[in-house]
Formats: structure tokens, sequence, C-alpha cells
């Protein structure tokens, strides 16, 4: 066996995607929190001209939100873990070392022209797959270039099995791959209309009902395979290493890998509810998504149990109390989802305030949450100083879990007021109310939102400067923490 | 007519699914009882991953060779 004494992990890719990860979720959020204030004051649309509106800054928020911040945080996660978990350095390899140097330059440079490209209003019209044709060669590109690294890292691996951290990364680099491709063929519009339209504005090669049916298999497993899956891998790491405890049951990891990735794929059809799709479809849709329950509390309730006869560190440890919280929010989103996948639920649900509800438990306390404290636990170790301060970290817990409890019960509220205003007929059956009325009902609750996505974001700038003053003012510290990552106090 | 096939396809899409994760569970189990694997042991991979821990499961010594060639 070859003498690995003076080996170590090579954590410079694991920081360029650590750096990215701060700077999209700062963007994401900030426009996120812009958007929540034009819903409630809309004359605020009218700031920066046709850049500064509703339309035009959704898809930002939404693709900044998901390729930006999202798939930054499972770069810099992977090449940190991977490495890890492997046994194995990224120092042994110039190659991978270069393919991932390639795929990071390519990724910063393609996502900040991404960002431009949708600003400037250039987009493909399908929700979560704006990018035009260009950049979705870049991402097959980048993507491949991952998948290179995965497979390499494992190749020169020294640890023979693949923890369960690895088969949910592998599972991402797969789902995402497949999806992608798919929902993304397109067709430039020179070619349909015989030379009239435009080389790069490309239109879908599905049509109608299909194509619905395709962009929701993308746009649910998007969810599945970014927001869930790497996430998912990286509690599996992060929370047995931060506690010090191995995960309660590795049989119920296993279990919970296979069933979520059996099931996850055929859900996404609940999206159609009550639409033109085949009536199987839906039941088939709303079926799967209430057997995802099993998988995803399997893996939710697997996290709690690790912390079995360790519950003392919740209050010493704020990582500890960020993870738990995480695990906690998943919960209750994946809960969530399949009550409005139910047909009777999803009849009143459908197009209201309480689907971004559980699209904002879910990102912003599960996935957002554990990206954070992902960070936290890696930047001392990638930098060797301690956290610059311990009492910041607490502030923005309670900030930010305050936030999160308020964004989504006043959206809970005013989904289900938006859902039966709409279905409300008086004994005549004319409709009792019209479209501004339930406009006029909602707006409290959205002021309620722009407040707690004003929380939110104040906390992940607190968040910001505490890595900031780490990494620059931390103290420093001679040896690597074993698992509790030290904070200062 | 339709609603009744639809009801039937539920509980039969939802029995087999049930059937094939009870059935897992049992391979895991059994198989653990058997001594073919021990899957808690793979716990550690979290916990012991310094770049000198010792492996849990060596590659075999070929294909070790194989790499460091």
């Amino acid at each position: 066996m070859q003498s690995n004494a003076a080996l170590e992990y090579d954590y410079s890719l694991a920081k360029k995607f650590t750096f990215l990860t701060i700077l999209f979720g700062f963007l994401g959020m900030l426009i996120g929190t812009l958007l929540a204030a034009q819903l409630a004051f809309p004359s605020l649309n009218y700031l920066l001209g046709e850049y500064g509106t509703f339309s035009r800054l959704r898809p930002l928020h939404t693709n900044i939100v998901i390729f930006g911040f999202t798939v930054s945080g499972i770069f810099a996660t992977w090449f940190y873990i991977g490495q890890r978990v492997l046994k194995v350095s990224l120092k042994e390899s110039k190659f991978l070392m270069t393919v991932g140097n390639i795929q990071f330059w390519l990724y910063f440079v393609g996502a900040l022209l991404a960002v431009v490209s949708l600003l400037m209003g250039i987009t493909e019209s399908k929700e979560y797959a704006q990018f035009e044709w260009p950049f979705d060669i870049v991402v097959v590109i980048i993507w491949v270039l991952w998948g290179l690294n995965i497979m390499g890292l494992i190749g020169i691996r020294r640890e023979k099995a693949l923890y369960i951290s690895v088969w949910y990364y592998l599972a991402c680099f797969l789902g995402i791959s497949m999806l992608y491709l798919f929902n993304n063929m397109a067709l430039p519009t020179y070619f349909t209309s015989g030379g009239l339209g435009s080389f790069f504005h490309s239109v879908s090669m599905y049509s109608g009902t299909n194509d619905a049916l395709v962009q929701w298999w993308y746009g649910h497993n998007a969810v599945a395979f970014g927001f869930t899956v790497p996430i998912v891998g990286m509690i599996y790491y992060f929370l047995p290493k931060e506690s010090g405890q191995p995960v309660y049951s590795y049989k119920l990891s296993l279990l919970s890998f296979w069933g979520l990735l059996f099931v996850y794929l055929w859900a996404g059809s609940h999206h159609l509810m009550w639409s033109t799709v085949p009536d199987w479809m839906q039941t088939m849709g709303s079926v799967f998504s209430v057997l995802l329950i099993l998988p995803s509390w399997g893996s939710a309730i697997n996290m709690l149990l690790t912390m079995k006869g360790e519950w003392q560190q919740l209050t010493e440890n704020p990582l500890i109390k960020f993870m738990i919280l995480a695990s906690t929010f998943y919960m209750l989103s994946t809960i969530e989802g399949p009550i409005q996948a139910v047909r009777s639920v999803n009849a009143i649900a459908h197009f209201t305030d309480w689907i971004i509800g559980h699209v904002h438990d879910g990102v912003l306390g599960w996935v957002v949450f554990m990206i954070m404290s992902a960070i936290y636990h890696m930047t001392p170790r990638m930098f060797k100083r301690e956290i610059y301060s311990k009492k910041l970290i607490e502030t923005q817990f309670w900030l930010q879990t305050t936030a999160v409890v308020l964004y989504f019960t006043s959206m809970w509220i005013a989904g289900i007021t938006q859902g039966m205003m709409w279905r409300a007929v008086d004994e005549y059956g004319n409709l009792m109310y019209s479209f501004i009325d339930t406009v006029n009902a909602l707006h409290p609750y959205y002021v309620i939102r722009t407040i707690a996505a004003i929380m939110y974001l104040a906390g992940f700038m607190m968040f910001m400067y505490n890595i900031y003053k780490t990494v620059t003012a931390g103290r420093e510290i001679e040896e690597e923490p074993q698992f509790r990552t030290p904070i200062a106090a | 007519m339709r609603e009744e096939w639809r009801i039937i396809a539920y509980v039969v899409t939802s029995g087999i699914l049930v059937v094939m994760l009870y059935g897992y569970i049992l391979y895991l189990y059994r198989s653990e009882k058997s001594g073919k694997r021990d899957y808690e042991k793979y716990g550690k991979l979290a916990l012991d991953d310094e770049i000198d821990s010792p492996v849990i499961e060596d590659k075999p010594a070929s294909e070790r060779y194989k790499d460091e060639k």
C-alpha cells in the first residue's frame, strides 16, 4: 500500500465552490425578497424598467437558487465529502484536479452569463428550464465533467465500500443527467420555421399535454434530485461527523435510498391534477406521492435517532441545532407534499400560495439550513481557523427559524383563503368573488411574507459575515477537529 | 366502471410496492443474520474519515496495485 503519511486532502475545489454557494445564495435570496415585496406592493415592479418586473425577475430567483446556490453547494460538499469517505486525496490525481478546475471556471462564467441572459429576457419559457439551448449545452458539459470527477475519485479510492452519501451524490448525478437532457430537447425556431425564426431561440420538441408531462416529470424530479437526494447525502455525512455518532441504522439508510429513488420518479404528474393528462396518470402521481412519505421519513427519523443519548448536543452545539431543524423541516415538507397531492386537497391547493409555502418550508428550512451548516462545518477544516462567532450563529438561527415559520404560515393561510374564495359560489351557482377580491384578502399575508423574507436574508448576511470573518480573522487551529466544529464564544 | 378500475389500480399498486419494500427489509436482515454482510459497520465511514484512518473494506490487493501503477 502506498504510504500516505504526508498526504492530505485537497480542499481547493471545495473552497472555490463554497465561495460560489455564498455568492449565489445571497443573489437568489436578495431577488426573492424583492419579489415578495413586489407582490405586496406592486409599485416596486417599476424600479428598473423592464429588468425589474416580477415576470423578468422570477425565473432569475428560481434559477439562481436551484442552479446557482444549491448546485454550487452540492459541488462544494462533494469535493469535500467525496475525498474523505473514499479516503483518497484529489492531490493524487492531476487529471481529476484539472477536470475539477475546468468544471469550476466553466460553471462560474456560464452561470454569470446565464444570469445575464435571463435578465435580458432570453428564455425558452419552460419553468426551471428557461435557459436557451447554448446554455443547456454548457450545463451538460459541466455535468459530464462533474460525473468524470465522481467516477474518477471512486476509481482511485482506498476504501472499497461506498458510504451512503456517495450513493446519494451518484443518484443526483444520474438523475439530473437524465431529466435535464429529456426536458431540454428543443429546436431553434430558425429550423422549425423554414429560416424565418431565430437560431438562438428554441422551442420544445414536445407539444401540448406531452410537453406538460415531460415538463413536470422534470420539474418535480429537479426537486427530487437537486433539493432532496444530494441534501440527504449531506446530512448523512455532516450530522454523524459533527455529533461523533454513527448513523443510527445503516440498513434504514439503504432502504430509504432505494425507496426514494424508486418512488420519486413517478410522482411528478401530481403537478397536473385536474388537467388534461390521463386520469390514471394523475392517480399514479397521487399514489406515489403518498408512498414518498416512507423513504423521506425513513431518512429524517434515522437522523433524529442518530442523536439518541446525545440530545444535550442540541443545546451546546449550534450546528447540531441547524441540522436537526433542517431534518425536521424535511419531515414537515415531505408530509405536506403528499397531502397536497391528494386529489381533493389538490383541488383547493393547486395554483394557490400554499404551494409557494410548501416549496419555501422545504428550501429555506431544509436545503438552505443544511447547506449553511455544511459550510459552517467545512470552513474551519478547510481554512484551519475556528468559527468567528457563536453568538452570531445563535442569533442567525433564531432569526431565520422565525422567518421560515412566518413565511410558511402566512402562505398556508393565504393559499387556503385563495383556494376557498376561488371556489365559493352563491345559492344560484354564481362565483361569489372576483379575482381582485382575493388579491385584497391576501395583502396582509403578502406583507408578512415580505417581512419574513427580509428577516431570512438578514440571517443569511450574518452567515456570510461570520464566514468572511472566520476566513480572515478567525483564531487559527493547529489540528483538524475530529468531530465538533470549534466556534469562538 | 372507470372509478372502480382506478380504485383497483390504486390498491394493487400500493400492495405490490408494500411487498417489494418488506421484501427488501427482509433481505437486509437475512443477509446480516447469515453473516453475509455487516451493514452497520459502514456507519463508521463518516467518522473515521482521515486519509490515514484504517479502511473498513480494503480494495483487493490486485486492484490497489493496478491503481498505484
